[in-house]
């Protein structure tokens, strides 16, 4: 790079407000760019970070899910005396049975959405060291209690503590909310298993949560539970199983891709049309510069460079401008169980040189041409205006 | 005998605007030694300024014999010429054409960024530079805060930092009022009679080109007179 960064700089600075605009046009981009990522990041990290290495989770073979897994309760017995499961205190197999239905309920805004309730045992608390009640209490069976999620009672009406809310065939009473460290748990609205199962006049389990001694003993009773066809169950890994559910962030990822790719280009050509202007107005210097003895090539990266510059400047824009997203909490379908997931934008120093590379490339593809067009400007024509 | 650095034979330009030619220069003779300090005047296209982009590469004659530096320019690449042109010539141009966003200092080093000297050095050959044409005071200022006189002598100085075989200079006082034109053809002479500096001089202000060892006339692209 033989013209200074200088030359660069101040000629950025000299024409301040086409400056300005371009950085803060590619700031948006950048930021709409960031911001999708980051709602991509946060729902793969919802369903990617559920679960534990030694646990399973048991459903029907054929099965994608609880939502459309049952089975009898006799199969729930012998899954929990197979060997590999680990004892609680009490000396009983740590699992689980649990049905899951869902129930469609108002959101505070007035609109209705798809919400899991899973009907479960308060000892399954023990499997599910994430969550925590962080209101009220843990309920109690026999009385119509329920918890639910304290992203979910943001969002839908009835779900605080000492509301009462009705589903199923009964008037529930919400006696505490639980936070489940941004799981998929945080979607849910729990409840004893007798009861809802009662309600919904389902005597059948959706699926079995286990925990194995170990992780080597976990997968053989996956081995165990896929080799016995009598039971015609499968138990999947309980990390891999809410892996798989992240299928629904497939189709943002997609959307916010293609939104990205778009912006990119209308701010590619933000970049290129400041660029071209900058050019236009500067031939003389162009032209003294290679007069003085710079080659094409010099004044190609030179603007090449500032055009770097620019999109830079509105790559680090964008970071702040989409900062605040940061923790914002959303929700979308879960298309493999039809209710609502909810989740946290999530912003990593990844996104953002992510962020800061898609800037780059902005400035780039911006820049080449009007670049090329100055290596060009004719001498004899530049030294003339 | 000085050195020979500019030798023309029977020159001629040619331009060629659809099928019109509009000849622009005809069979120039020149030779120009080194130490020389030789002005080329005439009116308002005469050629003047077309014979010294020839001089430099910056434009191809249609015809013609043409050494300078015992180099023939007219086999030389457009990025060839640009590295021999920051080695052998320093450029005066009328307008001054300093980089509006560059200090007086960061201007006149701008042709030292091409060559192999580190900071310091090229700092230092500034400094001497902008001393030699008494801005010393002035080299953190930038072009809009100068006169139009400074600005030219700033441009004087880029022109002569790398030590150039001859300085070029295209109607170095035609924006300049008379005192500050006086004083941009002082230091132009006395870097000719100083450093033995080889100039020239492109100008139709009489009292420029006064300050020429040879002065020349062009008349519609003829050379028609030369007087000591």
């Amino acid at each position: 790079m033989k013209i200074p960064l200088r030359y660069n700089a101040g000629s950025l600075w000299a024409r301040r407000t086409g400056t300005i605009m371009t950085v803060f046009g590619i700031g948006l981009t950048v930021s709409i760019f960031i911001t999708m990522m980051a709602l991509v990041n946060g729902l793969e990290s919802t369903f990617v970070e559920t679960g534990h290495d030694d646990q399973l989770v048991v459903i029907r073979q054929g099965s994608l899910n609880e939502v459309n897994s049952y089975f009898g309760r006799d199969l729930f017995q012998i899954i929990r005396l197979l060997p590999g499961i680990a004892k609680g205190p009490d000396q009983q197999p740590l699992a689980f049975g649990e049905i899951v239905v869902v129930i469609n309920h108002t959101r505070i805004g007035g609109e209705s959405s798809n919400i899991i309730v899973r009907g479960t045992s308060a000892q399954a608390l023990a499997l599910r060291p994430e969550a925590r009640i962080v209101e009220g209490r843990m309920f109690r069976t026999g009385l119509r209690e329920v918890v639910a999620s304290r992203s979910l009672s943001r969002r839908f009406e009835n779900l605080t503590t000492g509301a009462t809310v009705h589903f199923g065939r009964s008037d529930w009473n919400v006696v505490g909310l639980f936070e489940a460290g941004g799981t998929a748990y945080d979607s849910e609205v729990w409840a004893g298993y007798d009861e809802i199962a009662q309600d919904w006049d389902r005597p059948i389990y959706s699926s079995i949560l286990l925990r194995a001694e170990n992780v080597p003993a976990a997968e053989q009773i996956r081995q165990r539970v896929a080799d016995d066809r009598r039971i015609n169950l499968q138990a999947i890994p309980q990390k891999k199983y809410f892996a798989d559910q992240a299928a629904t962030a497939v189709g943002v990822k997609m959307l916010g891709n293609f939104i990205a790719l778009v912006m990119g280009i209308g701010a590619c050509f933000a970049a290129m049309n400041m660029m071209y202007g900058s050019v236009m107005s500067r031939s003389r210097e162009i032209a003294t510069l290679r007069a003085i003895g710079f080659r094409r090539r010099n004044i190609l990266a030179s603007f090449l460079v500032e055009s770097v510059i620019l999109g830079l400047l509105g790559g680090i824009a964008g970071c702040f401008l989409a900062l605040p997203m940061h923790g914002i909490s959303a929700g979308t379908a879960n298309f493999q169980t039809f209710s609502e997931v909810l989740f946290n934008f999530r912003l990593t120093p990844g996104i953002f040189l992510r962020g800061l590379v898609f800037a780059l490339a902005v400035g780039i593809v911006g820049g080449y041409l009007p670049a090329r067009r100055a290596a060009r400007v004719k001498l004899i024509e530049g030294l003339r205006e | 005998m000085a050195e020979l650095l500019i030798e023309m034979e029977r020159l001629s330009k040619v331009f060629r605007r659809d099928s019109v030619e509009i000849p622009v220069l005809r069979d120039i003779n020149l030779k120009v030694f080194a130490g020389d300090f030789i002005s080329l005047m005439g009116p308002s296209g005469s050629g003047k300024t077309t014979l010294l982009n020839i001089v430099a590469g910056i434009d191809r004659p249609t015809g013609g014999e043409l050494q300078v530096l015992n180099t023939d320019l007219l086999s030389m690449t457009e990025d060839q010429l640009a590295t021999w042109r920051n080695h052998h010539i320093g450029f005066v141009f009328q307008h001054f054409n300093l980089i509006p966003v560059l200090t007086a200092s960061g201007n006149v080093e701008l042709p030292l960024l091409l060559t192999s000297l580190g900071r310091r050095e090229r700092r230092e050959h500034v400094g001497a530079a902008l001393k030699l044409v008494g801005l010393s005071g002035r080299a953190d200022h930038y072009p809009r805060q100068l006169s139009g006189g400074e600005e030219q002598r700033v441009a004087i100085a880029r022109a002569i930092v790398t030590d150039p075989t001859f300085v070029l200079a295209d109607e170095p006082t035609g924006d300049l009022d008379a005192e500050s034109a006086a004083e941009v053809m002082e230091v132009l002479a006395g870097l000719n009679q100083q450093f033995n500096k080889t100039i020239v001089l492109v100008t139709h202000d009489p009292r420029a080109a006064a300050y020429a060892k040879v002065r020349h006339h062009l008349d519609k692209g003829v050379l028609v007179e030369k007087s000591a």
